[in-house]
């Protein structure tokens, strides 16, 4: 496979590690009331569509950025890559 | 209605032969979906077949209905390296796979179909200190559990396997746990014979018809829709490995579960070149030999979100490798094919067996890439549940609330990383 | 000799070879079947199930029979097709799967024993005694089974893997191969053209029509020139395309040197990852045969692989030959054999209205219904309207119509559909993105239509990438019309063979049809069928017609043919790209390695790494020696190890504390400046995953060191943190794991040691306390970061340097100690050492325990959130009673073995009753005798009490005391001297 890394062009996929759904972006408040409920969903729920899919892949063998990919899990047809730091902040800027 | 009854036997292949094959009945019918019935199992797959078969005789049950999508044996059943063992380090599952075993050992006479299960023994290799004293804890764990074990020392594995790289690895072999009760079994055999035997206790089992939905009123199933039209049902019980997740979307649940797709090989059919089933303790390779002759063999997941049931040419190249390293005398023989099948890679690495929120909606999953051993026992357990509404004493661990209390069965030590189980 | 004239063949050089240790003549051109052929050599192997005699269907790499064992020695591949592999002087082949000599093979009675291993019979049978399947069925049935036979020594080749990336690649030479390749290339596209012969034209060398009214070959020279002089174009022989993978990346394998009789210095062959915009699948089309009874005969062939034969390698199997069509192709191979001088003994065509098109008998509306010869064939019977004759012949030509490869159009599950007009499976939707298919791989199999559809495929290519290109002008060519009568298999008693490798039959097919065993899944799993080496391509669509027709649904409701890869079979060597042995996995080294090496220190793998065991010194005939002396050593006077495999995070900004804080389980924003703290990290999940120190050498710098083991992971986890969940934190990381070495200067002497080397720098126990860290220079202005931490539980150091210092430094720490006993140490002591003061290492964080089990609980702190906090309040983990402990043997003589489980006394041993496990283990010098660390229920209020460790596999079982798992100075004392 190849990911298009929004800094770097087209990689190979070797070059990242794979982690999972994007939805591990959205941690919850370990502080806040009913933590623990949320963690366990947070922690061990998924959607897992077959189709589109929001991803985290972290770049190890290049600049070491985590990127939110967009993926269909039917075809692995590659819809988008975006800076995860950048969606994570556009989160939280979004929920301020 | 029964399908017919038509005991297999050497004597019986004889007669045939001698009379033209003429009398050898189908091997299970092909009914049409009734409108009601006690039993729905979903999944025509190797656990959904083995439920349906010990629902209907060891436990005596009748009207049960099994769903298949495409054709029976269309699972992970059908696309898998055919090992069965019970090498596990757990008390949450090193009881049930053994519990699998003992089942994998008398299932060919109890069935009468030749399964081919051949237990000509599992090596798995040791490379480093810490992987012995991680093997001697496992092998430990499984002789108080009833299994069998042996930790081998480099002179008893050479003896055994010659052939493996001793002079220049990279990772040099110092031992291994050899388990010599495991071994492999015909895949498609198993799928044939548990569905044959329940299809002649009784079982109607459905091709081509796929579950589209669940009728669920006031918190408790009443069957399923499907493509062949609506199916009632007093229990539903859903084995579909690989895609749980979107199944059980359709009665509205998330599950710890993705989906990932896991590559095997085999090889061009050679001569007998290996004894029984090898694991490479430093790279991702496992390797037997069918009866065929063809090397069959594979190694680690894709390891990204997948349900396209087929992989990409870094983890061939990786599996090669390992091979390569291990056994550098299968260079010569050539892969002849390879395929994906879709794991249900849990979230601690270790199956469901559970009922659900929703009553009489039982949830048989999350067998990431080890569901074949555990055919006969996640059928039987599987089974036990559905008639019972209580779980087999050795499936217990494998529940689905374990995981928000904090009883996870994690053989690997990983955590909640489904693509590193 | 039945040697024609013309041909592709170099007739000038004689390559003598041996077959089954025969020797034979042949020439450079040739492949092993042609030359084989040429000698009339028709039986060429057994097949599978019932060792009837087979020999050459196919010209080509579909070939199901004519497998051999290439080469002897180490380099003998079995299975290898005689169709595709080149003739070089020497080669040595021999037959396979018989039992004695391939014309009398002694398991031919499995073909008597036929209508006992009827399709599936293995499954009914072989159940009875039990036990005799695995000591009696089973080894017979391996035995026979199987194909050829591996060497069992190591492959002596070499191979290679390499990368290409390309805007279009065109796999296939043929006609349509050449058209779209030339016209891409001549547009100033990156062009690859990839073809699995060692001659480019495909079928255009095995024809006998004009392009522009002149041979063939001529325009394929005109075409390899031009082809010369484009740099933009790469060409690849003898390569095979074997997968098409994900985002325009297909497999292929280039075989260097497989047509010479051994490498040399070069690679045997080399595995091709090539990533392309766009691709073209023009790879022809494979015939098809038609079944009838006893059709397996050696001589029995593929009519277009006969004419092949003829037309590029002056070769035909027999003097006198017939054919047996369906369509006009037949009558082609017919034409091109009398203009060669080939006796025709008659065209046997199925179709009435069939007419002659040129000088030989023909049989019109007529079968090939039977077949005599033993070991190849001699006669042919005929039928036509019930009546039948013998014609005598040796060897006949079958032409059932042909299937268009679409292999590679198949391998992301895209499905082939049915076209009624060819009568065979095109490539359908759900191919790879960007592949397009041309000629006869999409059924246009005229030659005209070929070229056209290769090049207008590469002009549409190339215009989605944006790039102008023109069609050429192509040659004019033949363009018959497609003229045949969809005929199937001649029904008959005998067994009429579908797949001729695994032996599968019409009869198995009709039994799958009779026992329900009819979804092509079921009917392919039955009987074997299409799962030999050759896969099924000149079986599947026969025998899914044949179904079809049983079941009375037209056949592609029977099914569909799906392929997966490999294309053909790839070695497993070329797959591993070379990286086997040694150079299985890159080793790391340490910075001291070399210096470690020239001290005879005993090396041991450590994940990636290769890491000092221990040091032998002379005298010292055991491991144990060595490692006892380096323990005691370090505890009297002063030890060294490297410890740069250790991860080494700099974490710098202003939010440094911050981050920590939410990273470690316990606090970190309050750790001073010149300070340092244990620090323990949590999975989301709330198990322990790693310790490690965090010294804080700045107001906003930290650095936090990782177990070797996790560094990657740990680095990983912390960018995740800092990019994902708290991106709005000012911090930094960066990975300095590889930029500083690292050496632990441990013991009672160790200040005394260091003193030597620091510039003007107080290490005095006031000024340089226990966790106390700083930056500082050593011997002379060399820049260094020195931690008072101790993992031995003795007063001790970590100094580090630049890495490439790192042997300096230990040169000199060593050679300054002289006096003081500085002693070098290895991993085996730093185990030693650890466990007797108690330290949790890789067993004990082996990713299933808890903060709680080994005695941190507390360390988690509930006033803040940090990674794991919350979820390790969960009931399950707040549960566990298991904690670490120490164990000693009542018996000192007696062994601690790892791995053990515990047991109270008196308990039975089971699963039950399992209270814990031994995690570490070792001789300990100290204690003198061995002792460990293990988690015991309620292991903290059992301080004292006796337990038994029992270790069934090694038929031990000892009896323990319950100690506290501080071994050394419990109080710590020492460490703060």
């Amino acid at each position: 496979m190849l990911i298009p890394h929004p800094l770097l062009g087209l990689r190979d996929a070797q070059e990242f590690v794979y982690l999972g759904d994007a939805s591990l972006l959205n941690r919850p408040d370990g502080m806040a009331e009913g933590a623990a409920e949320a963690f366990g969903d947070y922690v061990y729920l998924r959607d897992n569509p077959a189709g589109v899919h929001r991803e985290l892949w972290f770049h190890e063998q290049g600049d070491r950025s985590w990127l939110v990919v967009t993926r269909d899990t039917t075809t692995h047809e590659i819809l988008g890559a975006e800076l995860a730091r950048d969606v994570a902040l556009a989160a939280k800027g979004g929920a301020a | 209605m029964k399908g017919v009854l038509m005991r297999f036997s050497g004597f019986r292949v004889f007669k045939e032969a001698l009379s033209g094959h003429k009398g050898w009945a189908p091997l299970w019918r092909n009914p049409d979906p009734q409108p009601e019935y006690d039993y729905v199992i979903v999944g025509g797959g190797g656990h959904g077949l083995a439920t349906a078969y010990y629902l209907a005789t060891t436990f005596r049950k009748s009207r049960i209905a099994l769903l298949e999508r495409g054709w029976l044996g269309q699972g992970n059943i059908g696309r898998n390296t055919t090992i069965i063992r019970s090498n596990y380090l757990l008390p949450g599952n090193e009881p049930f796979y053994e519990f699998s075993m003992k089942l994998w050992e008398g299932m060919e006479q109890a069935f009468n179909f030749n399964a081919m299960v051949s237990q000509r023994g599992i090596l798995n290799l040791i490379h480093t200190d810490g992987q012995r004293d991680a093997y001697r804890r496992r092998g430990n764990a499984m002789l108080l559990a009833g299994a069998d074990a042996e930790l081998l020392d480099v002179a008893q594995v050479r003896e055994m396997a010659p052939f493996l790289n001793f002079d220049n690895a990279r990772f040099p072999i110092k031992g291994g746990l050899m388990q010599r009760r495991a071994g492999t079994a015909r895949h498609d055999g198993v799928a044939w014979g548990y569905a044959r035997g329940a299809d002649l206790a009784g079982v109607d089992l459905i091709q081509n018809c796929e579950v589209t939905g669940f009728r669920i009123e006031e918190g408790r199933v009443r069957g399923v829709e499907t493509s062949r039209g609506s199916i009632g049902a007093q229990k539903v019980g859903v084995a579909v490995a690989g895609n749980s997740s979107r199944v059980m979307a359709l009665a509205g649940m998330r599950l710890p579960i993705e989906s990932h797709a896991l590559q095997a090989f085999v090889s061009e059919g050679l001569k007998p070149t290996i004894p029984g089933v090898i694991t490479f303790g430093a790279g991702h390779f496992y390797v037997s030999q069918s009866d065929k002759g063809g090397l069959v063999f594979g190694g680690d997941i894709e390891g990204y979100n997948s349900y396209a049931q087929r992989g990409n040419l870094p983890t061939v190249e990786d599996v090669a490798e390992g091979g390569m390293a291990l056994m550098p005398m299968i260079g010569r023989a050539r892969l002849l094919r390879s395929w994906g099948g879709l794991m249900d890679m849990s979230m601690d690495g270790s199956p469901i067996i559970d009922k659900t929120p929703i009553e009489g909606l039982m949830l048989n999953a999350g067998w990431c890439y080890g569901g074949f051993k555990a055919t006969p026992a996640s059928g039987y357990c599987f089974a036990h549940l559905l008639a019972t509404d209580t779980p087999h004493p050795t499936a217990r661990a494998l529940r689905l609330d374990r995981f928000a209390r904090g009883y996870v069965i994690d053989e690997k030590g990983v955590g909640a990383t489904p693509n590193l189980h | 000799m039945t040697r024609l004239n013309g041909g592709l063949i170099d007739r000038s050089q004689t390559l003598s070879f041996s077959f089954d240790g025969k020797s034979y003549r042949g020439h450079p051109g040739d492949t092993l079947a042609s030359a084989l052929l040429a000698n009339d050599q028709r039986l060429v192997g057994r097949s599978f199930k019932y060792h009837r005699p087979r020999g050459v269907i196919s010209a080509g790499s579909e070939e199901p029979n004519a497998l051999v064992e290439l080469r002897n020695g180490a380099r003998q591949e079995p299975n290898t097709r005689a169709t595709v592999t080149e003739l070089f002087e020497g080669l040595v082949a021999n037959s396979q799967n018989h039992m004695g000599r391939l014309e009398f093979d002694l398991l031919a009675v499995n073909d008597w024993l036929a209508p006992f291993f009827a399709a599936g019979f293995y499954y009914k049978t072989f159940m009875w005694p039990k036990a005799f399947w695995e000591k009696l069925y089973e080894p017979a049935i391996r035995r026979a089974a199987g194909l050829g036979s591996l060497s069992l020594q190591p492959d002596p080749d070499a191979y290679d893997k390499g990368f290409l990336h390309c805007d279009l690649l065109v796999i296939g030479g043929g006609a349509a191969g050449l058209a779209a390749a030339l016209t891409a290339a001549r547009s100033g596209a990156q062009v690859i053209l990839v073809d699995e012969d060692f001659r480019l034209g495909g079928r255009l060398l095995a024809e006998s029509h004009a392009l522009n009214d002149a041979p063939a070959v001529g325009w394929i020279a005109g075409v390899e020139a031009e082809f010369a002089t484009l740099p933009n174009l790469r060409v690849m022989r003898r390569t095979t395309v074997f997968g098409a993978y994900d985002h325009g990346i297909f497999g292929a394998v280039e075989r260097v040197s497989d047509h010479l009789a051994t490498p040399g210095k070069r690679v045997r062959q080399t595995l091709w990852r090539i990533t392309t915009k766009h691709s073209i699948l023009a790879a022809g089309a494979t015939e098809r045969h038609i079944p009838f009874a006893n059709n397996d005969r050696p001589g029995v062939m593929l009519a277009g692989a006969m004419r092949a034969y003829a037309n590029r390698w002056a070769v035909s199997a027999a003097q006198r030959v017939a054919i047996f069509t369906n369509n006009n192709d037949g009558h082609r191979t017919a034409c091109d054999l009398v203009a060669k001088g080939v006796d025709i003994a008659g065209v046997i065509d199925t179709r009435s209205d069939a007419k002659s098109l040129g000088a030989y008998p023909l049989y019109a509306g007529a079968v090939v219904s039977n077949s005599r010869g033993r070991l190849g064939l001699r006669k042919i019977e005929v039928t036509r309207n019930g009546q039948t004759q013998w014609l005598s012949c040796g060897a006949l030509g079958v032409s059932g119509g042909w299937n268009p490869n679409v292999h590679l159009s198949s391998h992301h599950r895209g499905r082939p559909v049915w076209s009624e007009a060819l009568q065979a499976f095109v490539p359908g939707i759900g191919g790879p993105p960007g592949l397009s298919v041309a000629g006869a791989a999409l059924g246009q199999g005229s030659t005209q239509a070929a070229l056209i559809s290769g090049a207008e495929a590469a002009r549409d290519a190339l215009v989605d990438l944006g790039i102008p290109a023109t069609l050429p002008v192509l040659p004019h060519a033949e363009d018959a019309p497609q003229t045949l009568q969809s005929y199937w298999h001649v029904p008959g008693k005998p067994r009429a063979w579908v797949d001729f490798q695994n032996d599968v039959t019409v009869k198995d097919i009709t039994l799958a049809h009779q026992e329900n065993m009819r979804p092509v899944e079921h009917l392919k799993r039955w009987t074997t069928l299409g799962m030999a080496t050759d896969q099924g391509k000149t079986a599947n669509v026969t025998a899914l017609a044949v179904m079809a027709e049983l079941t009375g649904k037209s056949i592609p409701e029977t099914g569909t043919t799906m392929f997966r890869p490999p294309y053909t079979g790839v070695s497993l060597s070329v797959l591993g790209g070379g990286d086997s042995g040694e150079d299985f996995r890159p080793r790391r080294l340490t910075p001291t390695h070399d210096w470690a090496a020239a001290q005879g220190a005993v090396f041991v793998e450590a994940g990636p790494w290769m890491r000092a065991q221990y040091y032998p010194r002379a005298g010292e005939t055991h491991w144990r020696q060595s490692v006892d002396r380096e323990v005691l050593a370090t505890r009297a006077g002063v030890g060294l190890c490297d410890v740069t495999t250790l991860g080494k995070v700099d974490v710098q900004g202003a939010d440094a504390g911050e981050f920590l804080n939410r990273i470690y389980a316990n606090g970190m924003k309050t750790l001073q400046v010149g300070r340092v703290r244990y620090g323990l990290m949590l999975r989301e999940d709330g198990f322990a995953y790693d310790d490690g120190t965090c010294a804080r050498l700045g107001e906003d710098h930290y650095v936090v060191t990782t177990t070797t083991a996790q560094a990657g992971a740990i680095y990983r986890h912390l960018e995740f943190a800092r990019q994902c969940l708290w991106p709005e934190l000012e911090v930094h990381l960066i990975s300095t794991t590889d930029a500083w070495a690292q050496i632990a200067v441990a013991g009672p002497k160790s200040r005394a040691l260091l003193e030597q080397v620091v510039d003007d720098f107080d290490l005095s126990n006031a000024g340089f306390p226990f966790m106390a860290c700083a930056g500082l220079t050593v011997c002379n202005g060399l820049r260094a970061r020195l931690f008072r931490i101790s993992f031995s539980g003795e007063l001790a150091y970590e100094i580090a340097v630049p890495a490439r210092y790192g042997t300096a430094l230990m040169a000199r720490l060593v050679a300054l100690g002289k006096d003081l006993g500085a002693t070098p140490y290895g991993t085996e002591a730093l185990g030693v050492l650890r466990i007797e003061k108690g330290h949790a290492a890789g067993n004990e964080l082996n990713g299933q325990t808890t903060a709680q089990m080994l005695g941190m609980g507390r360390m988690v702190s509930t006033k803040k959130d940090s990674v794991g906090a919350v979820m390790s309040r969960r009931e399950g983990l707040v549960g566990e009673t298991r904690v670490l402990v120490g164990l000693q043997p009542l018996d000192p003589s007696l062994p601690v073995v790892a791995g053990a489980h515990l047991f109270a006394e008196g308990a039975a041993p089971k699963t039950e009753t399992d209270q814990g496990w031994i995690t570490s283990a070792c001789f300990s010098p100290h204690v003198g005798s061995a002792i460990g660390l293990g988690f015991l229920a309620d292991g903290a209020a059992r301080i004292g009490e006796v337990v038994v460790a029992a270790n069934p596999l090694e038929r031990q079982s000892v009896k323990l005391r319950v100690v506290p798992p501080h071994f050394v100075d419990p109080e710590g004392g020492r460490l703060r001297v």
